[in-house]
């Protein structure tokens, strides 16, 4: 905040005077002015932000089914308990947003770091090859999700094709409750690695060239100098690309609905929490229940942001 | 394209707090659709139905002197749409496309349908005796008529005329025989999958109820789940194994009619059992690679006899809280008059009116053995193909899980009794 102080007034008006209303009216909001000024804007993020919520809240408090605008009854923790001490779909769905997000990230990382190393050093063709990596980052999700969708169908799909002129057996991919998740992370990473990689190459071109020309002076072969010189020096920006990743592949929805549909499949193979949630409110209409997991998510998200964020406030 | 940025905000609104609820919340605001307005607002669904009216609108338009603004999407979409708009007591739907066994207890229990009742008893020249007592019990609600049925469907047998002339079998009557024939094409060519239908637990459901009630087995009686009823874990099996020893190598558990259809349509398998009112997919050289040798049956007996669904698939209705119901009406009625029905099925859709059966020309456009399928299929027929209950999305996936179970070849009777008993306890709380 860079509000200027209160005491900076520019009015210098007679302090001698009774005032009337209008200038006490003013002097009260020259003297509030960085409230005042701001309250638009704080009003619509309140609308936008804080109504939804409590709305949400009080939903999961109500046995409300059906619509929205129907009779409800306050049922206190009651959706809470429901949910938490459901195994068949609850449970697992919070298994599979970590797996799905802790799997894609961690590849999207790794990868996305290596892609960026190799785009550092200028060489013939980079531009294409920038423009080539960042494709996928522009497509829509749900256009990702069917062009996937088709080049995993098992018997005409063109990746068992592909794995035909190997002499590899047809893996059944998306169609199988086994497959289908760790399918959707490599999608995912097809289409966020870009990301990483370019938060990584901010970072990158951002640093200094005299550690590692030091490092290299001592030395440092290879590897040594990644590890010990580039890495750590552009730690924020790694750490920042796993925030943003992180929180996006906790709440990725379009991909998964669009590869798998209701509930996640028929075994619900691929429901994570977000397309529980939305199972519940959009097919079952249990606005109770639904909004008990949408909260419960939203304090899974607020968790892992704070943790990401202790540990980048400790980074620098 | 208004739809479609609803539908993406949505869904990005949703992503970005993961509030989904709050949707619901964010109140209808009011269009300049107010009391009698000249602005029609329709929405439909993506159907055959929808393509020939939609041709047909302007001359509505002109007749009426109102303007048309139309909506089109996709069943889950559409769904998906009136659940956020409806919940929100919009007045920006006036007509609204709906599945009456779907929505329509859901609907009317919400009071999201507006009463018809006085509207379709007062033209005696549009005449609502002469729509099918099914369909008609379908729109009803509480003795409250809250919509207009538009097509009708009931689940045929599509085969392959010239694979089964060329191993010599005559088509199956009976479930039995279907399943022989199914075994003996599947080993004779095989490129060409047995048989085919739908594999995704929720869309397989109405499919697989004619097999359930052919076995003579239901989905439950008097508030009682019947899925562990021998009758119906033997309708499992049967539908499990046809697709898992005889459907398409690798076959995916996600399939709805569109993924189906295209198998059967691209020639990659014998049979296929599905909604008459799909035949088009199969049977039109545009759609279809094998268009000039599919042939169509009833559907074959079990040991109940040939009991397929016969039900009304969709239906138009008016939003309660449209301040356009005037309008509305005029809109519904003009689309599903007398002429209107006959005309349009006389394009190949099924409709819902006695008048348009009887009339030759109401059936002319169906290929004579398909036509032949739907009458004897309405005979035998029964009136629904899910579950009769409120929350029809969540029982769909309760009794739909021991079909995947049995398409995948796994344990049906565990499955069978673990879905009796969510189901019963389902049953026991809905609504």
């Amino acid at each position: 905040m860079t509000a200027a102080p209160n005491t900076a007034a520019p009015t210098a008006a007679a302090s001698t005077m009774a005032p009337g209303p209008r200038e006490r009216f003013s002097r009260w909001v020259n003297r509030h002015r960085k409230w005042v000024l701001a309250a638009p804007a704080m009003g619509f993020v309140t609308l936008l932000l804080a109504f939804p919520l409590v709305w949400t809240l009080y939903l999961s408090l109500t046995d409300k089914r059906g619509s929205v605008r129907n009779d409800s009854e306050f049922i206190g923790v009651a959706n809470y308990l429901e949910v938490l001490t459901d195994t068949a779909r609850f449970w697992p769905a919070v298994g599979r947003t970590a797996y799905f997000t802790i799997g894609a990230l961690a590849l999207q990382v790794v990868v996305g770091i290596i892609i960026a190393l190799l785009l550092r050093k200028p060489f013939a063709g980079q531009k294409w090859a920038r423009v080539a990596i960042l494709l996928p980052l522009v497509a829509t999700p749900v256009a990702v999700g069917m062009m996937w969708r088709l080049i995993f169908e098992p018997n005409i799909g063109f990746a068992n094709e592909m794995l035909s002129w190997f002499g590899i057996a047809p893996q059944p991919w998306l169609a199988s409750p086994e497959t289908a998740l760790t399918t959707l992370i490599f999608v995912d990473v097809w289409q966020w690695t870009p990301m990483v990689a370019l938060i990584v190459l901010a970072g990158l071109s951002a640093m200094p060239d005299e550690p590692e020309e030091a490092a290299r002076v001592d030395g440092a072969n290879w590897f040594q100098r990644l590890w010990y010189v580039t890495l750590p020096l552009i730690r924020g920006s790694i750490i920042a690309a796993v925030i943003l990743r992180g929180i996006d592949a906790l709440k990725t929805f379009d991909l998964l609905y669009a590869t798998k549909g209701k509930g996640g499949g028929s075994f619900n193979e691929v429901e994570t929490l977000n397309i529980y949630a939305y199972g519940l409110s959009f097919d079952y209409n249990r606005y109770g229940t639904a909004s008990a997991v949408l909260i419960l998510f939203f304090l899974l998200i607020l968790a892992v942001i704070w943790i990401l964020t202790l540990r980048r406030k400790r980074a620098q | 394209m208004k739809h479609l940025i609803t539908r993406r905000a949505m869904t990005a609104g949703l992503a970005a707090l993961g509030v989904g609820a709050v949707a619901a919340g964010c109140g209808g605001s009011g269009g300049g659709s107010g009391e009698g307005s000249t602005t029609l607002r329709i929405t439909l669904a993506n159907h055959v139905w929808t393509d020939i009216i939609k041709e047909k609108i302007a001359e509505f338009e002109e007749e009426s002197g109102l303007t048309v603004e139309l909506t089109q999407l996709g069943e889950d979409q559409l769904s998906d749409q009136y659940n956020v708009k409806l919940n929100a007591g919009t007045d920006e739907i006036d007509v609204m496309m709906y599945r009456p066994l779907q929505e329509g207890k859901l609907f009317g229990q919400n009071g999201y349908l507006a009463d018809l009742t006085e509207s379709v008893e007062s033209d005696a020249e549009w005449n609502w005796a002469d729509f099918q007592a099914g369909p008609v019990e379908a729109t009803t609600f509480e003795e409250m008529v809250v919509g207009v049925p538009l097509i009708t469907e009931s689940e045929v047998l599509y085969y392959r005329t010239d694979l089964l002339e060329e191993a010599g079998i005559s088509v199956p009557t009976t479930l039995d025989e279907l399943e022989t024939a199914a075994q003996t094409l599947n080993e004779q060519n095989p490129d060409v999958a047995g048989f085919i239908a739908r594999t995704g637990r929720s869309p397989a459901v109405t499919q697989f109820s004619s097999y359930l009630f052919s076995f003579g087995g239901d989905f439950d009686a008097d508030g009682t789940a019947t899925l562990d009823s021998p009758e119906a874990i033997e309708a499992y099996k049967y539908y499990g194994r046809l697709l898992h020893d005889y459907g398409p190598t690798n076959v995916s558990t996600d399939m709805n009619w569109p993924e189906a259809a295209a198998v059967f349509a691209q020639g990659q398998a014998a049979f296929y059992t599905d909604a008459s009112s799909l035949y088009q997919n199969l049977a039109l050289p545009e759609n279809s690679t094998v268009s000039d040798v599919v042939g169509y049956a009833a559907f074959p007996a079990g040991p109940a006899g040939s009991r397929p669904y016969s039900i009304p698939a969709w239906a138009l209705g008016i939003n309660e809280a449209s301040s356009n119901q005037e309008n509305a009406w005029a809109f519904i009625q003009w689309a599903t008059s007398p002429a209107m029905v006959l005309e349009v099925q006389t394009s190949g859709v099924p409709g819902a009116r006695t008048s348009a059966w009887e009339d030759p020309e109401g059936t002319s456009s169906f290929p004579p053995e398909l036509a032949e399928a739907i009458a004897a299929n309405a005979e035998n027929g029964v009136g629904y193909d899910r579950p009769r209950v409120i929350s029809v999305a969540e029982a769909r996936e309760l009794v739909g899980d021991p079909i995947v179970v049995a398409i995948t070849g796994g344990d049906v009777d565990a499955a069978v009794a673990t879905a009796q008993e969510s189901y019963q306890s389902f049953l026991d709380s809905d609504g």
